[in-house]
C-alpha cells in the first residue's frame, strides 16, 4: 500500500520539480501567443493549475503502466520522460514535433514513452484508455492505465459506457477525474447533477458499484494516496476507481477562436470574461499547488531554498531551449501530407 | 482442399482460424458467449472471447484504445445500424489516431456487422450506410458477396493493421458456396469479376451481386452478355478492374442497395466518369433503392429496392441508348 511515507526525499523533490516543469512549459505555450503570435495555429489547452492532480498521479504508477488523458495533454508525457523540443515543435506544427506535425497540441503521442494517444473529442478517450486495460488484462502485463479527463467528460456517453464495462471486465485502470471546475466556458454549477445537488463528482462511481473517493487534486500528496491505493487496487485484479481530483484551471479553457489572418491569442479565464467572478479566481490562484507545494517542502527541510531555485532555473532554462528548438525546427514539406494515412 | 458451406459459416470458420493463428486477436460483442458451453468461448477462452454490454461507444472505443496498444480486436456489432451510435469512434477516432500521431501507432480492429437486412425489418434496421464509410482516409471497407469472399476478406480484415469495416449481408448468410480450407487470404483493393460478359459491365456489391448474376442469366437467355464485377471492397476501391471492362463493354450499369446519392454507385459513377468516359458508349446508369426510408410491409419493401427486373431494365436502356446513337 502507498502512503505518504513511501516516498522519499529525492521522490518528493523529483515531484515538485515536474510540476515545475508543467507550469514553466504552459506558460512559454502561453506567451508564445503574445510573443510570436500566429506561430500557433488552431486550438490549444493548458493545464496550469493540474500539475499536482498530474503528477500525483503519475507518481504512483510503474514503469510499464500508460497515461492516457483528454486533449488537454502537455503536462504528462513531460513527466514520463517525452522532449519537451519534440511537445513543443509539435505544438508550432514543425517537422521535428513529437507527431511530425500531424496532430498538434490536441493529440500527442509518445508510444515509447508509454503515452500512447488521444483524442480531441471530449470522453472519447475514455474508451481508448479503457481498451488499454483491455490489452492489458488479455496480454497478462501487469500494467494499470492511468485514464485522466475532465469534469465536462463526465456528462459523456463515452464516460458511463466505458466505466461500466471496466467495472463488468474488471480492467486494471484508474480514472482520474480533473474537476477543474468548468466544461469547456461552463460552470459546472450549470452542468452537473451531483454539483447542484451538493455532491461530490466521484458519486458517479456508485452507478457502477466502484469505489469512488473525491480529493483536494491542489495537493500533490493526497492525490498520491488515493490514486496509489486505486492503481493497486487495479493491479491486484479487482477493476477500476474513480477518483475526484479538486483543483481550478488557471488559464482560460483555450485560446480565443479565430479566424485567419487574425492571430490566436488566450483570453481571460472564464471566470472573469465571461461571468465576472474576479475574486472566485483570484481564490483560487491562492489556493495554486506549487508554491504551497514548495513551501512545505521548504518548511519541513526537505527542500533547500537553493536546490528549489535551482530546480526552477533549470525549468525555465529547459523550456527556453524548447521553444528556441521548436521557433528554428522548419515546417514540414508539404507534399509529406499523404503519409500515415494507411499503416 | 474446397469445402462446400454457409456464407456465415465462412465467416465465423475466418475468425476461428485467426484467433488460432494470431493470439492477439480478440472477440467480443453483445449477446455473445453468454455461457460456458458457447463453443468460441471453449475454444479461446474468457480472456479473448467477450461478452459486451449494450454500449457502443465503449465497445468501438474500448477496441481502438485496445488495437493501439497491441491487440486485434473484433467487435460484434450485429446490425451496421448499430455504429450509428457510436459514429464519432468509428469515423472520427479509429482512422484519425495513426494520422494524428504521425504515423506513430496502428489501430488494427475489425468492426464487423450485418446489413441490408430485407426481411420487415422497416427502417432503421436494413439499411445500407457504407457510404458514409468509404470515403473516409484511413478506414477500410469490406463487403463480401460469396462464402469464399466471406472467409478471405475476414481474414484479411483481421490481418490488416488498419481500422476495417466488415459488413455481411444479412441476405446471404445461409447461401452455400465453395470455399478454400486453410489459409485463404484475399487481399483489399482487387475486384473479381464474378461473371464475364462482352456488352454490358454490371458492378454490384453484396446482395446485389446475386441479383446482379440473376438478371446476367435472364439476360443472356436473350442474347445479351453482361460482365458483373463485385469490389468486394469500397476502401480501397479498385477502379482499374471496373475500367478495364468499361473499355471492353462500352457500357456500365452500377447496381447497389443503397439509395441514390448515399451509394457506393455514385462514387464508382464520378471516377469512371473522370477516368473511363472516353470508353463509354452510353451514359452511366445506377440502379439503387428508390429515395425512401425501408418500408416493412413487404410489397412495400419489394418495391424500393434493387431486384432482377430493375437491372434487366437497366441493361436495355444503356443498350437502346447506344442503338439509338449508332
Amino acid at each position: 500500500m502507498r502512503n505518504k511515507k513511501s516516498l522519499t526525499k529525492n521522490r518528493l523533490i523529483w515531484m515538485y520539480n515536474q510540476m515545475v516543469r508543467i507550469r514553466e512549459f504552459e506558460q512559454r505555450v502561453k506567451r508564445t501567443f503574445v510573443e510570436h503570435p500566429g506561430v500557433i495555429r488552431g486550438h490549444t489547452h493548458l493545464g496550469d493549475g493540474a500539475e499536482a492532480t498530474i503528477v500525483g498521479s503519475l507518481a504512483t504508477r510503474g514503469d510499464s503502466d500508460l497515461a492516457m488523458p483528454s486533449y488537454r495533454c502537455h503536462g504528462y508525457p513531460l513527466v514520463l520522460g517525452t522532449s519537451p523540443r519534440k511537445i513543443m515543435a509539435e505544438i508550432y506544427g514543425r517537422k521535428d514535433g513529437l507527431c511530425a506535425g500531424f496532430g498538434g497540441s490536441m493529440h500527442l503521442a509518445d508510444p515509447e514513452h508509454h503515452f500512447p494517444g488521444t483524442s480531441g473529442i471530449i470522453g472519447q478517450s475514455i474508451a481508448h484508455a479503457t481498451g488499454a486495460a483491455l490489452t492489458a488484462q488479455v496480454k497478462d502485463s501487469g500494467q494499470v492505465i492511468y485514464c485522466f479527463f475532465g469534469d465536462g467528460s463526465t456528462k459523456q456517453g463515452a464516460f458511463f459506457e466505458s466505466l461500466n464495462l471496466a467495472a463488468v471486465w474488471k480492467l486494471p485502470i484508474v480514472y482520474v477525474l480533473e474537476n477543474n471546475h468548468y466544461q469547456a466556458y461552463t460552470h459546472i454549477s450549470l452542468e452537473d447533477a451531483n454539483y447542484q445537488a451538493g455532491d461530490p463528482l466521484s458519486k458517479k462511481a456508485q452507478a457502477f458499484s466502484i469505489p469512488g473517493v473525491t480529493v483536494d487534486g491542489t495537493d500533490p500528496l493526497k492525490v498520491f494516496a488515493a490514486v496509489g491505493k486505486a492503481a493497486d487496487r487495479a493491479r491486484s485484479g479487482k477493476g477500476p476507481s474513480l477518483i475526484e481530483a479538486k483543483f481550478y484551471r488557471f488559464s482560460a479553457h483555450g485560446n480565443a477562436i479565430t479566424v485567419p489572418p487574425v492571430p490566436t491569442q488566450f483570453p481571460e479565464h472564464e471566470a472573469v470574461e465571461v461571468y465576472g467572478k474576479k475574486a472566485e479566481f483570484a481564490a483560487a490562484k491562492k489556493r495554486d499547488p506549487i508554491p504551497r507545494f514548495r513551501s512545505r517542502l521548504i518548511r519541513k527541510g526537505i527542500l533547500p531554498v537553493a536546490e528549489a531555485k535551482r530546480i526552477e532555473a533549470e525549468a525555465r532554462a529547459e523550456m527556453d531551449d524548447a521553444v528556441q528548438f521548436a521557433l528554428a525546427s522548419p515546417l514540414p514539406k508539404p507534399e509529406e501530407a499523404v503519409k500515415y494515412v494507411y499503416a | 482442399m474446397v469445402r462446400e458451406m454457409m456464407y456465415g459459416e465462412a465467416i465465423a470458420t475466418a475468425i476461428t482460424e485467426e484467433m488460432q493463428r494470431d493470439s492477439s486477436v480478440v472477440l467480443y460483442g453483445q449477446n455473445l458467449a453468454m455461457t460456458e458451453r458457447d463453443p468460441m468461448l471453449r475454444k479461446f477462452g474468457k480472456k479473448r472471447v467477450r461478452l459486451a454490454p449494450i454500449s457502443e461507444t465503449a465497445e468501438m472505443g474500448v477496441a481502438v484504445g485496445a488495437a493501439v496498444t497491441g491487440l486485434r480486436p473484433i467487435v460484434e456489432l450485429w446490425m451496421s445500424e448499430f455504429m450509428l451510435v457510436a459514429f464519432g469512434q468509428l469515423i472520427n477516432e479509429a482512422p484519425r489516431l495513426r494520422y494524428m500521431s504521425g504515423g506513430q501507432v496502428k489501430v488494427p480492429v475489425v468492426f464487423k456487422a450485418g446489413y441490408g437486412f430485407a426481411a420487415g425489418w422497416a427502417g432503421q434496421h436494413s439499411n445500407c450506410i457504407y457510404h458514409a464509410m468509404m470515403g473516409i482516409p484511413g478506414l477500410k471497407v469490406a463487403l463480401p458477396s460469396t462464402a469464399a469472399d466471406a472467409k478471405g476478406l475476414m481474414a484479411s480484415a483481421i490481418r490488416d493493421d488498419n481500422p476495417v469495416v466488415y459488413l455481411h449481408h444479412y441476405m446471404l448468410t445461409l447461401d452455400k458456396g465453395p470455399v478454400p480450407e486453410g489459409d485463404y487470404v484475399i487481399p483489399f483493393g482487387l475486384a473479381d469479376i464474378k461473371c464475364e460478359g462482352s456488352d454490358v459491365t454490371i458492378v454490384a456489391t453484396g446482395w446485389m451481386v446475386k441479383k446482379s448474376l440473376a438478371a446476367a442469366e435472364l439476360l443472356s437467355q436473350q442474347g445479351i452478355s453482361a460482365e458483373v464485377i463485385d469490389p468486394r471492397t469500397l476502401a480501397p476501391l479498385d477502379v482499374k478492374t471496373i475500367i478495364q471492362s468499361v473499355k471492353k463493354t462500352g457500357r456500365l450499369v452500377l447496381v447497389d442497395q443503397a439509395t441514390r446519392h448515399a451509394s457506393a454507385a455514385a462514387i464508382i459513377a464520378a471516377e469512371i466518369a473522370e477516368h473511363g468516359s472516353g470508353a463509354l458508349k452510353a451514359p452511366i446508369k445506377m440502379v439503387t433503392a428508390l429515395d425512401t426510408s425501408i418500408p416493412f410491409s413487404e410489397p412495400l419493401e419489394n418495391y424500393v429496392l434493387p431486384n432482377e427486373e430493375k437491372i434487366v431494365a437497366a441493361v436495355k436502356s444503356v443498350l437502346a441508348r447506344q442503338a439509338a446513337t449508332v
